[in-house]
């Protein structure tokens, strides 16, 4: 499992890069293994407005659905629509080219350290 | 249930060495995957894949009325199995819903039923309450047999390789009973994927030996991930999804599992000769969707603003690369309807079963 020391993470497996006020948001290393094959993203459009702690979009793999939370509130700057097309980036490549979400984040957030969030999936198996 | 209580098959300690990931089903600590359910589904497709379904009940009926006990229990007509023949059927209840799909085996002195994990129980309790006043033995041998299935298009030349039966002659729903790797073994050319392929009964200890064999030989092995995706592209009813108390074995599609006209009364004939010359209550479909999204297990089915029927199963089909699923819905719903995925109604439409069909030629 890869937990990247420059990300931050949430306790329901996203993972928060934060450039300014722009922060990009996906699934962990972890949660993609967890989920197995993703066959299907469910995003938000392009303007929506974005409330810390709710659901804004799925990840489906074949057996399972999993709600994404976002740990920012904002509005969403840019999606990664090639996912709709190639789910499986996500399992291929999680933190990079797997990103899901950008945001313009306008709250702030209590966001785990890599070390934090290791500790969580440590603690879950 | 806690992990502690739950029941492994013989091949247990093989799957954890090759790092499955286990999960709870009926009971069992299973396989749901272990490369990935696409890549095992796919391996089963175009080469070979190798299944631990060793939770499945076994129940032998024995004694002078063994065939009369088994004629009253399922639907179809024993009476025209041959020793060394297999028949997939519905158990019903009295009012025509399902009590369990099963498949019964033909044996020199014997019937075998071979029934689905999660109705263990209930299934015994079944068979042996209608069947009191018989002189006939139902044993549950469950734990006795460890069942492996070897599916796909390469079974057949994999499996040769290690028994004697001739199994270029052996026919679909036609068994032998031969050694498998020097292991006492039923091999019944029967599955649960739309591929050509073996379910072979074999004695716990050998069990482990057989299928490190197989899998040595380069056989992909297989979860239960990959078993429901192909049982689902094949249009193959899953008790508890397609089939249960509520639905009968018409309504679910299997009619021709059910000989309505059977001369040796079965539990449940009436109420299906009633329900087929009335007219079906709700009819099962398969479909695909139209628009975006992935059908589940429960979704409601609508046609403009009124719920016609219900999701049964649904999946990513990875042969077809479609979301597809198999609906419960109205016997006079039209090829165009929606799903309701989180509360957004999306098209789908009615098409033919199976979903996928392997290549005969």
């Amino acid at each position: 499992m890869s937990v990247p020391g420059d990300l931050q993470y949430t306790k329901s497996h996203e993972w928060v890069r934060k450039e300014n006020d722009t922060v990009t948001i996906g699934i962990t290393d972890h949660a993609q293994e967890e989920l197995g094959d993703v066959v299907f993203v469910e995003l938000p459009h392009k303007g929506a407005t974005i409330v810390a702690g709710d659901s804004f979009g799925t990840v489906e793999s074949v057996k399972a659905v999993s709600d994404l939370y976002s740990p920012v509130g904002g509005e969403v700057v840019e999606v990664n629509s090639s996912l709709e097309d190639a789910p499986e980036k996500i399992n291929d490549d999680p933190y990079g080219e797997g990103w899901i979400v950008k945001l313009r984040a306008s709250e702030e957030a209590d966001l785990l350290s890599p070390e934090e969030y290791e500790k969580v999936v440590e603690e879950e198996s | 249930m806690a992990n502690a209580e739950l029941k492994h098959t013989p091949l247990y300690d093989e799957h954890k060495e090759l790092g499955a990931k286990l999960v709870d089903f009926a009971g069992y600590e299973m396989p749901v995957q272990y490369e990935g359910i696409k890549a095992e589904h796919e391996a089963v497709r175009n080469h070979a894949g190798l299944f631990d379904v060793s939770h499945m009940g076994e129940a032998f009926f024995r004694g002078p009325d063994a065939e009369a006990a088994v004629q009253r229990l399922v639907t179809r007509d024993v009476g025209r199995l041959d020793v060394g023949q297999a028949g997939y059927c519905a158990v019903c209840y009295e009012d025509g819903g399902t009590v369990d799909d099963v498949i019964v085996y033909r044996r020199e002195d014997e019937f075998l039923i071979v029934v689905n994990a999660s109705n263990r129980e209930k299934d015994l309790e079944h068979f042996r309450k209608n069947t009191k006043d018989l002189d006939v033995e139902v044993t549950d041998e469950s734990d006795d047999w460890a069942l492996i299935a070897l599916q796909g298009p390469e079974a057949e030349k994999l499996l040769q390789d290690l028994t004697d039966a001739d199994l270029s002659g052996l026919k679909p729903f036609r068994f032998a009973e031969e050694e498998v790797e020097g292991v006492a073994a039923i091999i019944s050319r029967t599955g649960y994927t739309g591929e050509d392929g073996f379910e072979i009964y074999l004695s716990p200890d050998g069990a482990p030996r057989v299928w490190r064999h197989i899998v040595d030989a380069g056989v992909t092995p297989a979860g239960l991930g990959a078993r429901d995706t192909l049982r689902l592209e094949a249009g193959m009813c899953l008790y508890g999804n397609e089939l249960d108390a509520e639905i009968t074995p018409l309504e679910a599609g299997i009619g021709f599992a059910v000989h309505l006209d059977k001369e040796v009364r079965f539990i449940g004939q009436r109420a299906l000769l009633i329900e087929d010359a009335e007219g079906l209550r709700k009819k099962l479909v398969g479909f695909e969707m139209e628009g975006r999204g992935i059908a589940r297990h429960g979704h409601h089915v609508t046609s403009g603003a009124e719920i016609v029927g219900e999701v049964t199963s649904g999946t990513k089909s990875p042969t077809l690369d479609r979301a597809i699923g198999l609906a419960l819905v109205d016997p006079g719903v039209d090829d165009w309807f929606e799903i309701v995925i989180r509360d957004n109604p999306v098209p789908a439409k009615a098409v033919p079963l199976p979903f996928y069909k392997r290549d005969r030629g």
